[in-house]
Formats: C-alpha cells, sequence, structure tokens
C-alpha cells in the first residue's frame, strides 16, 4: 500500500498536469488589462467592455511583471503600455494589486493621457529609470502624471 | 521498521501530550472564532482564559508574541537557529516598537524607500493575514485606494521599517480575511488619515462580529467551503451543486483529530522554555512602551510666541 502511495506521489510530481497560469495571475499574451490613465482611446474601450488584451510582452520569459513594455490590442489598434500594477503575488514591500493595470504610451515613451486615476506602486519610479535609455525612448514621463503613490 | 519506530513514538508523545492537559488551552494555532460568537460572550471566555492562564502568565504571550514560536514541523526545527532568532528578535524590538495585533487590526506601518523623493512612504491597512515564525514573520495589509483594492506584504523585522502604528486593536471572526478581496469595497476601505483609538488598559481585545457582504461570482477561492463566519451571504449565491460538492469535501472529523493538532501545535514544555529565555526581555520592552505611552498622553501643549 506504501509503495503504490508513493507512486501516486511520484506521478504527481512529475507530470505537472494542470494550468498554473491562472492560479497565479500571471500576464501573458491574450491577457486582459485595465487602462488607468485618462486617454480618450483607452477610457472609451473600458467603457464598452472591451479592455485591451496583450499581444506581446516585451522580454525574454513573455511573462510580464511589473515596469515591463507591453504591445496590447485595444479597440483594433495596436498600441504600447506600461504595466503598472499587477494581481500577482509581489514581493515584501511591493504593491499588489486587484487589477492588471496598463497605462498607454507611444513609442517615444510618452503617455496618452495626461492623469493616472490609481496608486502607482513606488519602485516603478526605479525600474522606469534603470529601463529608460539616453537616447531612446524616455519612460519617466509616466511617473509626472500620476497623482498618488503607494 | 525505522518508520514504525517513529510512528510508534509519535503516537506515545501524543497520547501523553494529550493525557497531560487540555490540549485546547496551549494551542500555538491562532484562537478558534467558535469560542467569540457574540462579543457579549466574549468577556466570560475570556476571563476564563485569563484564569486559565494565570497559573502560568508566560503562556499568554503566545498570542502576543506568535512568531516567537518555532514552526512546528519537525523537518525545519533546529534549537539553535531558534535561539539566535530569538535573540536577533528582541534586539530589533529594542530598536523599534513592535505592537500587540492581530489580524483585523488596522495598522499603519511607515518604512523608509529608496525609491521615493520623500524617502519614507506610509500605508494603512486592515491585517488580513499574518504568518511565518522568527525573523520571517510576515503580515499583510489590504485597503482600497481611489477605488482600487492594494494589498502590501512586510516583514514584521525588516530593518528599513520605521514604525507600525496601530490604529485600531481588534479581532475578526476568522483567522484570515482573504474574503475581502471578493467583499463589496467599503468593507476594506480605511482613511491614510485615521486617528488611532486607544483602548483603555486592561481591557480585553475587542472582537468585531462584522461580517461582509461579497460581491455575485466569479469569486477567488471556493470560499463556502471554507467555513467562514465573517461573511455573511454565501448561501445566496450558490447553486444546488456547489452545496453538494461542499457536503463531498466537508471533513468534519479534523477537528478530532489529536494527531493532527499535535503536529500543528509547539508542546507545553517547549513553550515554557521559550518564555523563559525572553521573558525578561519582554516585560522590559513592555515596560519602557509604557513610559512612553504615559509620556505621549501628557504632553504639554507648546506655548505659542507672539
Amino acid at each position: 500500500m506504501l509503495k503504490s502511495l508513493i507512486k501516486k506521489l511520484h506521478v504527481v510530481q512529475s507530470s505537472c498536469g494542470f494550468h498554473t497560469t491562472a492560479s497565479l495571475n500571471e500576464v501573458r499574451l491574450l491577457t486582459r488589462l485595465r487602462v488607468v490613465d485618462n486617454s480618450e482611446i483607452g477610457k472609451r474601450a473600458m467603457a464598452e467592455g472591451k479592455p485591451p488584451k496583450i499581444i506581446c510582452v516585451y522580454n525574454k520569459q513573455r511573462v510580464g511583471y511589473i515596469g515591463d513594455r507591453v504591445l496590447v490590442a485595444i479597440k483594433g489598434q495596436k498600441k504600447k503600455g506600461i504595466l503598472v500594477g499587477l494581481k500577482q503575488t509581489q514581493k515584501v514591500k511591493v504593491p499588489k494589486f486587484d487589477s492588471n493595470n496598463v497605462v498607454l504610451i507611444d513609442d517615444n515613451g510618452t503617455p496618452l493621457g495626461n492623469r493616472i486615476h490609481v496608486p502607482i506602486p513606488t519602485i516603478l519610479r526605479t525600474i522606469l529609470k534603470e529601463k529608460t535609455h539616453s537616447k531612446g525612448a524616455d519612460y519617466t514621463k509616466l511617473l509626472s502624471i500620476a497623482t498618488r503613490f503607494v | 521498521m525505522a518508520l514504525a519506530i517513529r510512528r510508534y513514538n509519535d503516537i506515545l508523545c501524543a497520547t501523553k501530550w494529550f493525557i497531560r492537559r487540555d490540549c485546547r488551552v496551549f494551542s500555538t494555532l491562532p484562537e478558534t472564532v467558535e469560542q467569540y460568537p457574540k462579543p457579549q460572550v466574549v468577556k466570560e471566555q475570556r476571563s476564563s482564559r485569563i484564569r486559565a492562564n494565570a497559573s502560568n502568565p508566560k503562556l499568554a504571550y503566545r498570542q502576543i508574541y506568535p512568531e516567537f514560536l518555532p514552526d512546528p514541523n519537525p523537518k525545519w526545527r533546529n534549537s539553535l537557529r531558534e535561539k539566535l532568532e530569538r535573540a536577533d528578535m528582541l534586539k530589533r524590538r529594542s530598536q523599534i516598537d513592535i505592537p500587540e495585533f492581530y489580524v483585523g487590526s488596522i495598522l499603519a506601518v511607515t518604512v523608509a524607500d529608496p525609491h521615493a523623493q520623500g524617502k519614507v512612504t506610509k500605508f494603512v491597512g486592515i491585517c488580513i493575514e499574518r504568518k511565518g515564525c522568527g525573523l520571517r514573520a510576515e503580515f499583510t495589509l489590504r485597503n482600497v485606494v481611489d477605488h482600487q483594492g492594494v494589498e502590501v506584504r512586510y516583514d514584521l523585522y525588516d530593518p528599513t521599517v520605521q514604525k507600525i502604528q496601530v490604529l485600531r486593536l481588534e479581532k475578526r471572526l476568522d483567522d484570515k480575511l482573504f474574503y475581502l478581496r471578493d467583499a463589496l469595497p467599503e468593507y476594506s476601505t480605511f482613511a491614510f488619515d485615521m486617528d488611532p483609538e486607544i483602548l483603555p488598559e486592561g481591557t480585553p481585545v475587542p472582537v468585531n462580529a462584522v461580517q461582509v457582504i461579497l460581491k455575485p461570482r466569479p469569486w477567488l477561492e471556493r470560499w463556502e467551503r471554507q467555513e467562514l463566519k465573517g461573511v455573511a451571504n454565501i448561501e445566496e449565491h450558490l447553486k444546488e451543486k456547489d452545496r453538494v460538492r461542499r457536503e463531498l469535501r466537508a471533513t468534519p472529523w479534523e477537528k478530532y483529530d489529536l494527531m493532527k493538532t499535535y503536529r500543528k501545535t509547539i508542546p507545553v514544555e517547549d513553550q515554557n522554555k521559550i518564555w523563559a529565555e525572553v521573558n525578561s526581555q519582554l516585560e522590559q520592552l513592555q515596560l519602557t512602551r509604557k513610559k512612553m505611552s504615559r509620556k505621549r498622553i501628557f504632553n504639554t501643549p507648546k506655548v505659542q510666541l507672539g
């Protein structure tokens, strides 16, 4: 009996027969996001109940973490955005939100809206500063339109 | 063979431990809510508990300082590490006042922040979870800021934590308040400029018997299977199928499983040793805290010039 039990355990460990993406709340391809700035396109998409879908996460793992750049499909258009809040379990002192939030930007890193309605994690200050290159896009403009940091 | 011997030993220990005492009194688990159905009853229960602890006042500490007790899992026990950790925790407590708080209390935490311009960030929220032991003890605060639910996890002994303040000291009906994520937002909304409510000294910690109202499904977890006391309207949202499955999945025998309780708790002898080790220093810390609070109360108002 014991042997059979051990065997069963082994089977469970070796083959992962269940999906982990949903339970880990990962932000991946085709995840729906919530636009939290007041850009015209974002507001209309959220009001119509058609939140944007991720069509690319610009990093190696293809799983979006806080501060990552994503390409979203919104109202039939392709827009870039920055993840500013995640549902996923975060590290100590990094806030975890009830929804996956995104702020839309253009190619230079300039936000499409001029106000963010929800709190923004302070760790983004460091992350976005690191991601900004001197001659490339400047993502820190996003921080100046935030209303509140947690 | 070895396995058989170990099992035999286990059972022997457990029986000894059970025969010796009523196990409830010394359990390291968070107190079950069955003892507190209504706030009126709480007082009697409380006093009886205090009387039970009067023979050994140190055991009252396990409610206030749960992180001083090690994880009961024998795989992770290491007496030397535990001792060193306790020493470190006391050192940290001599630097910063870590108050008594429970799941359901409202806290304000000020943290040194390398990212912020002001260099500190303050977060206010209700404690929805408290876990871990030793230096890894942590707690989670939840609040709704600008209609957006936010949760932040903090280490209790993090050196960057500058101040932990209890704004409202109370308990709730459950050990974990994760159902606040699915509840209406007003149940987890707290103002950042809340004033601390001071309880008179010697009063028992009040139990807030509020029952939250859940939003309609889909939910994040199967709340109906968790026997929650702090939720009012689970039954409204259930279908016949859910009720049947809840019955199938129920484990009503688990509360009679002595072995399980034994493995989840630290025996009285071990607890006695631990509390004897830290008692004197904890008492001293309490004294200094009392002095500080008195100072704060009798602060004379500053004379305004001109």
